[in-house]
């Protein structure tokens, strides 16, 4: 019987039959459609999507014509932080443009969140400045709402994960919603001060990753940014697929915020002005390859349909996007899933 | 580093060696989606939407038009220069162009 290559949520690689291919990619689609309460994929896009997992070659690639755009959430850091090559970003801002090719790259600091970057904003904004002087693709700035930031001791709130076990609820609520308000002010003077140095976009990224005060602090200062900037575009980026619902209340556009999956969170991201979503389906490591690529499209697919004047953007990297949660990604799986993405969702981007 | 170099290949414009750039742009400014951005563009810079993505047509022309290549010669327009060109061409406001505008005194 033959067998065939592919890998596991956790990067490593695992041979399955046709029929055991056939059986995660049906169930992986049944999963996102129970859980979102949206319609699975076609027999033909199963199939679709069976002929991608199976094909011959490392990388497989999109047909003529067919290629998307790239935007980031790294901070044009990648090749100083993470690969550990020291180099300025206003350097590296320049080689991903010239060297790697990408359409667009986001600036950020390490510590990739908006209150961090507050105390420091007049050096990125120089910084950036020099790099948007010598560069030609798209610059954003990017950063996280991280509203877990703003709780004590690092904030000025109270901790809701510590008040919600010992029953003070509302306190809990409260906490959080005073969190939504700072990080709205510095996520909306962080913007101001780049808009001042000639950026062109905000990326507000991981959104919702402490719940639905977090989604709702992004939702918020987008609103605000475009108001103010409409020359600077607005990413907006999930943290997962779903919207924890840590306060459990908060509502935008008379929308309940928590539960919102993918296809429903674009709505609102349109809603506040965002030109760009980031939508997020993330991996389960214990499931194959054929399994997670299914569920991802199934959502994904919804989403873009769901879009209105609003690009999506699939987040398509470590632990999202049908991608195995492990550092050193295999080209494998990404081309697969880029090509799945594109062919059966039709994203407007990655 | 992986995954946007796997993109790069597999699925994407590649930015300056064609016009992915000039593609996000319009994204990003409007929330275009991926065709109707590669409409607008391949109508402004007047070849098929089939051509935005062909690294030979478009070096070529972006050269010519001085819209900034990927490995540039003596001569060429890089930057700012290349942004001021390809704001005009498209027809669109480069906030870092008007502020450098601005800066030199030139409005």
């Amino acid at each position: 019987m033959t067998k065939y290559f592919t890998r596991m949520g956790d990067g490593f690689g695992v041979r399955l039959s046709e029929e055991e291919i056939r059986s995660d990619i049906r169930d992986g689609v049944a999963d996102a459609a129970d859980r979102g309460k949206i319609p699975p994929l076609t027999e033909e896009e199963m199939e679709h999507l069976y002929r991608i997992v199976t094909m011959e070659g490392v990388i497989v690639g999109v047909n003529r014509g067919e290629e998307v755009v790239s935007s980031t959430d790294q901070g044009a850091d990648t090749v100083g932080c993470e690969s550990g090559v020291p180099i300025d970003r206003v350097v590296q801002v320049q080689m991903l443009e010239r060297a790697f090719g990408l359409d667009s790259t986001d600036y950020g600091f390490t510590d990739y969140n908006f209150k961090a970057v507050k105390s420091i904003v007049h050096y990125e904004a120089a910084s950036i400045e020099r790099a948007l002087d010598m560069s030609v693709i798209p610059v954003l700035y990017g950063g996280m709402p991280n509203l877990g930031f703003y709780t004590k001791p690092d904030g000025p709130v109270d901790n809701w994960a510590e008040l919600l076990p010992q029953g003070k609820i509302k306190e809990a609520l409260e906490a959080q919603e005073q969190a939504v308000e700072l990080a709205v002010h510095d996520m909306v003077y962080v913007a101001e001060q780049m808009f001042e140095a000639g950026v062109d976009g905000i990326n507000l990224d991981t959104c919702g990753a402490a719940g639905d005060a977090d989604f709702l602090a992004a939702l918020k200062a987008c609103e605000e940014i475009r108001r103010r900037f409409p020359t600077m575009g607005v990413e907006i980026g999930m943290a997962g697929e779903f919207v924890l619902g840590m306060h459990g209340r908060l509502k935008y556009d008379d929308t309940r915020l928590a539960g919102l999956y993918p296809h429903r969170q674009v709505k609102l991201a349109e809603k506040a002005g965002a030109t760009i979503f980031g939508a997020v389906v993330n991996t389960n490591t214990s499931k194959s390859f054929p399994w997670n690529i299914a569920r991802v499209c199934t959502f994904m697919k919804e989403c873009v349909k769901e879009a209105g004047k609003i690009a999506v953007h699939a987040n398509v990297g470590m632990g999202v996007g049908g991608i195995p949660m492990c550092e050193t990604i295999p080209h494998d799986v990404v081309s697969r899933a880029d090509k799945a993405l594109i062919e059966i969702c039709n994203i407007d981007g990655l | 580093m992986g995954t946007e170099i796997t993109h790069t290949v597999s699925a994407c414009m590649g930015g300056m060696k064609t016009a992915g750039d000039l593609v996000l742009r319009m994204q990003l400014l409007y929330g275009m989606k991926i065709r109707e951005a590669k409409e607008y563009v391949a109508k402004k810079l007047g070849v098929t939407v089939s051509e935005l993505s062909d690294p030979s047509v478009m070096t070529e022309l972006r050269q010519e038009l001085g819209l900034g290549v990927q490995e540039p010669n003596v001569g060429d327009v890089v930057g700012m220069a290349a942004k001021i060109r390809i704001a005009g061409k498209l027809g669109i406001t480069i906030n870092s162009v008007e502020n450098f505008k601005r800066k030199a005194g030139l409005i």
